[in-house]
């Protein structure tokens, strides 16, 4: 028998949570107390557990590696989070939300848990509210809205092109209260490096203080991981350096299964790769595709010309345009979901119609709802007649500074062109991961006592996520969501007393960790890991990246396993292990990139099917109007698969069935 | 792609807080103009590295300049020659072949360095910690529409809360005060609505922890406005002025 069991509740599915909630046992003010809990993350997920679970006594730490909370990746998010509100009075509601989610996955995802999920997404805009979040208002002082892909209501709510970083303040500021109140112990600049089980139970970490190197034990009645995405798998990514699947991957070798490693989220719009010296990638919201039209020449000399610097993107004359997804979706044209529309970019720029240099680059065209919505409109308002081209344009051009400015700015800085006067040139680039760690209902892993939150667990989002959601997600599951499961777990343990860090799971864990911080300095070879997770995202982007094939991924793994060996025998980490020490940090980060590399082309193998950011060119649409889409196979992969860690290279897998209970499955078209 | 410029880097280097430091030469060849000013470190570090020298530390993370982790003094500026930009926004383009540029740490009696061009920033956090917030649990909040704020109060206020805490005002200011990171949030939740009710309080706790973690005070001289990243204005110094006299005037009554 399978040992998944996803716990999710009885009864019809608009009832289920709330049904659930207020039977999950409590835990008294006096317990909770002396119920401690670690929290390894201060982003969206772990900020907002940490702040509301000490906020109803639990006694709290918080870990982060940057020097501050509130640098945790989050701060980075653009465009906007998803809430079914309705404040537009289009038609958006509880179940729209939930089954755009659904569908938006690619049936690949549980209904109760995103059920749930668009259940309290209303809340999270509340609790953001209230905290001070400025989010974009509309002149009457009500609260604005935008679309984002997979939808076709506004029910994206935004801060400029800083949302991510003002959700991120918020909930880091309700952090730092309770750190103030003396609930919460901060551990900055801390890197947790293993997890440390009791008698099959999470029981706390051991952490390196990276400012001396010291290894430091830390004891928890849980531990809850919300240590974000593992994207930086493939190198270039829109992530940020830091971020790793660490935390992720040693809870995994602990006994957390991994759920479905391969599914990564590829986004339509970044800025495409300028050189060798690329150290990261970076996103231009999806949040552009609202007002930004995507195309590339119809003719091929046009694209020739241009990439010979012969023609720029103005002088090919409208007639002469292929707007691709216009043409390919006229239902959801721009704003189709970011699976569907990086395949279309790339297969433009395969067929050789890419703009730029390397040929891997589209248009991201502003300039017709510049001058002919924004201008028009102001010079409505302003009661200007019969405005000149160059004046709707200057009209235009405050308002989409007002909406995407930074983002514009931000375009500016790394090409060295004005995105107000030419359309952005926009490629594909890794941005998202939706495997993660497994867990059930209660966001528990397969370890009990250990949770996992945000994007570090694989939960919510199938096999594609939508735009606007992992905020969503990353919030609900930090503030509305852990602070009631817990309580099905920690009841249970109110007479478990704090365990000595003395213990020997704590000695053994910590000598595990020493051991490998040794085997790295003893290597003394001659590369720099730079180099390894460079080839590593190599490998990755080519074999297991937006198109995957049997002969690849088999390839993929076999040059993963040697990259491995190479690795461990030929890696130079300068420095040494007391002091601080980024090269150290970084060589921990790529040797666990190195093992689930293997394990996301394993997974990615084994799925012989298309479903949402997963395309097997073995398996797509052959005939009629769906020619070239992705085909799932739901007879025989209507699963998450759920890896276990046997040893080095050797992987079990198990599977969670996907039942659907209220949710008519059917091929996803946005035709 | 390699590019043609080749740099002389004067970098400052300090094995921790203990020991002392000093700037140390390095010559760079290829640099791209596309290529980042980190990216550029990147390209000394492999260097180094490969000579079996030790890399120099430096802090950075979403390299897109919202984070607020990186912190490079560049040529006397904080962030480097470009005005609005941090220092992981700076591109190679904004500097010329055979150029000679020295890089030193935030340099602030409450910023003391960690390694190289890493400092601890943590201070700022102890001041969030002392009112930065608004007091509402979760749970607690109302529908959000119910309480509609006008959209000049709501951008202003955004406008404030666009401080990344990079503490580039702190470095670039003669007194090392941190007046503009403190009056940034004071104001942000000053502008609100829901920020009203504990505005006093904060204003006054606020200060009083910058004091005591040895900012310096503030004497108008206006360098951190120029020097922010992210155009954080003068006029939150001057409205956190006129809430701390009032809040002041309170609680002496
Ligand atoms: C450029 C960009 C733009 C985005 N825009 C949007 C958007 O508009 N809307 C949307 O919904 N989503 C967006 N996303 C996705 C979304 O931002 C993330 O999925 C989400 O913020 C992740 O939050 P998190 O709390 O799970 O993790 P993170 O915010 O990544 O936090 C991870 C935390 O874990 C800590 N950590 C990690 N490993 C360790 C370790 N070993 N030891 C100690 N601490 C550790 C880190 O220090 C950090 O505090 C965007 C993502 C990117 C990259
Ligand atoms: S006010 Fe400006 S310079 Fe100071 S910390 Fe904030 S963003 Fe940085
Ligand atoms: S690295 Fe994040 S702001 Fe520069």
């Amino acid at each position: 028998m399978s040992k998944l069991d996803s716990k999710i509740p009885e009864g019809p599915l608009d009832k289920k949570w709330e049904k659930y909630k207020s039977t999950i046992p409590l835990v008294n003010p006096a317990n909770k107390r002396s119920l401690e809990i670690v929290v390894v993350g201060s982003g969206l997920a772990g900020a907002a557990a940490a702040a509301s679970l000490a906020e109803m006594g639990y006694k709290v730490k918080v870990f982060c590696f940057q020097d501050s909370p509130r640098r945790a990746h989050s701060i980075a998010a653009q465009g906007g989070i998803n809430a079914a509100k309705n404040y537009q009075n289009d038609g958006d509601s509880v179940y729209r939300l939930f089954y755009d989610t659904i569908k938006g996955g690619d049936y690949r995802a549980r209904e109760a848990n995103v059920h749930r999920l668009a259940e309290v997404s209303g809340s999270i805009i509340d609790q953001c509210v209230a905290q001070g979040v400025p989010l974009a208002r509309e002149y009457g002082g009500m609260l604005s809205n935008r679309s984002f892909g997979g939808t076709q209501v506004q029910r994206t709510f935004y801060a400029a092109g800083q949302t991510g970083q003002q959700l991120l303040l918020g909930a880091y500021s309700a952090l730092q209260r309770q750190v103030g109140l003396g609930n919460v112990e901060l551990f900055a600049r801390h890197e947790m490096l293993e997890v440390v089980t009791i008698d099959g139970k999470a029981r706390g970490i051991i952490a390196r203080n990276l400012i001396n190197g010291e290894l430091e034990r830390h004891f928890g009645h849980a531990v809850l991981l919300c240590t974000g995405g593992y994207g930086n798998v493939f190198y270039l990514s829109t992530n940020a350096m830091g971020s790793n699947v660490t935390a992720a991957w040693k809870a995994h070798k602990k006994g957390a299964f991994f759920g479905n490693p391969c599914y990564t989220q590829i986004h339509p719009t970044c800025i495409p790769v300028s050189g060798d010296h690329q150290s990261k990638l970076t996103l231009m919201s999806e949040s552009l595709r609202n007002d930004g039209r995507i195309w590339v020449p119809k003719k091929k000399e046009d694209c020739i010309a241009i990439r010979e610097g012969k023609k720029k993107a103005i002088d090919i004359a409208e007639d002469d345009r292929d707007y691709y997804l216009e043409r390919r979706y006229p239902a959801f044209g721009n704003l189709v979901p970011r699976d569907v529309a990086s395949r279309a970019a790339k297969e433009r720029c395969d067929a050789g119609f890419g703009i730029n240099k390397t040929g891997e680059a589209v248009y991201l065209d502003f300039a017709s709802n510049m001058k002919y919505k924004y201008g028009k409109q102001e010079a409505l308002v302003k009661g200007i007649q019969n405005p000149t081209e160059e004046q709707l344009h200057a009209l235009g051009k405050e308002v989409v500074k007002e909406k995407y400015g930074n983002l514009f700015d931000m375009y500016k800085q790394i090409t060295g062109e004005d995105p107000y006067e030419m359309p952005m040139m926009i490629y594909p680039a890794v941005h998202y991961t939706m495997g993660g760690i497994w867990v059930d209902y209660n966001l528990m892993t397969t370890v009990p006592g250990l949770y996992a939150l945000g994007e570090a667990n694989f939960s919510d989002h199938g096999a594609n996520r939508l735009g606007a959601s992992a905020l969503m997600q990353g919030l609900a599951d930090g503030y509305f969501v852990i602070p009631y499961t817990i309580g099905a777990y920690l009841s249970n343990e109110i007479r478990t007393k704090a365990i000595p860090t003395s213990h020997e799971a704590f000695e053994t864990a910590e000598n595990d960790v020493k051991e490998r911080i040794n085997k790295f300095f003893s290597i003394k070879g001659t590369k720099s890991v730079d180099h390894f997770h460079k080839r590593l995202g190599k490998i990755m982007w080519d074999k297991c990246g937006m198109a995957r094939n049997d002969a690849g991924l088999k390839q993929a793994i076999e040059d993963i396993r040697a990259l491995q060996k190479d690795f461990w025998a030929n890696v130079r980490v300068t420095g040494e292990a007391n002091e601080f020490n980024p090269e150290l940090e970084k060589a921990g980060r790529v040797a666990d990139f190195l093992e689930l590399g293997e394990l996301m082309c394993i997974d990615a193998l084994n799925r012989v099917e298309s479903c949402g950011g997963h395309f097997r060119e073995e398996s797509a649409e052959t005939e009629g109007e769906q020619e070239g889409e992705a085909k799932r196979n739901d007879k025989d992969f209507m699963y998450v698969s759920a890896w276990e860690y046997k040893s080095m290279n050797n992987f079990e897998l198990h599977k969670e069935e996907l039942k659907y209970e209220v949710i008519k499955i059917s091929q996803r078209s946005y035709k | 792609m390699s590019g043609n410029m080749n740099l002389s880097l004067k970098v400052w280097r300090q094995k921790n807080a203990e020991q002392k430091g000093e700037l140390v030469t390095y010559p760079v060849s290829d640099i791209s103009p596309d290529m980042s000013f980190l990216e550029m470190f990147d390209v000394l570090n492999e260097k180094l590295i490969t000579e079996g020298q030790e890399p120099v530390a430096f802090d950075h993370d979403c390299r897109e300049g919202i984070c607020g982790a990186c912190s490079m003094h560049i040529n006397g500026r904080a962030h480097g020659p470009n005005n609005g930009v941090t220092t992981c926004q700076l591109h190679m383009r904004s500097f010329k072949d055979g150029d000679t540029i020295v890089v030193e740490p935030w340099r602030a009696a409450a910023f003391p360095v960690v390694k190289d061009l890493v400092v601890d920033r943590s201070a700022f956090d102890r001041i969030i910690s002392k009112g930065g917030y608004i007091s509402v649990n979760t749970g607690n909040a109302q529908d959000a529409n119910n309480l509609p704020v006008p959209k000049v109060d709501a951008d202003k206020a955004f406008e404030a809360a666009a401080c990344i805490g990079c503490g580039a005002c702190v470095a670039t200011c003669k007194n090392g005060s941190a007046m503009l990171f403190v009056s940034a949030k004071v104001s942000q939740l000053s502008l609100l609505p829901q920020g009203k009710a504990e505005a006093k309080e904060r204003v006054i706790s606020m200060v009083n922890q910058m004091d005591e973690e040895g900012f310096g005070s503030c004497t108008n001289t206006g360098a951190c406005e120029i020097e922010c990243p992210k155009g954080i204005s003068l006029e939150n110094i001057a409205r956190l002025n006129r809430e701390f006299a009032v809040a002041t005037a309170a609680s002496e009554k």
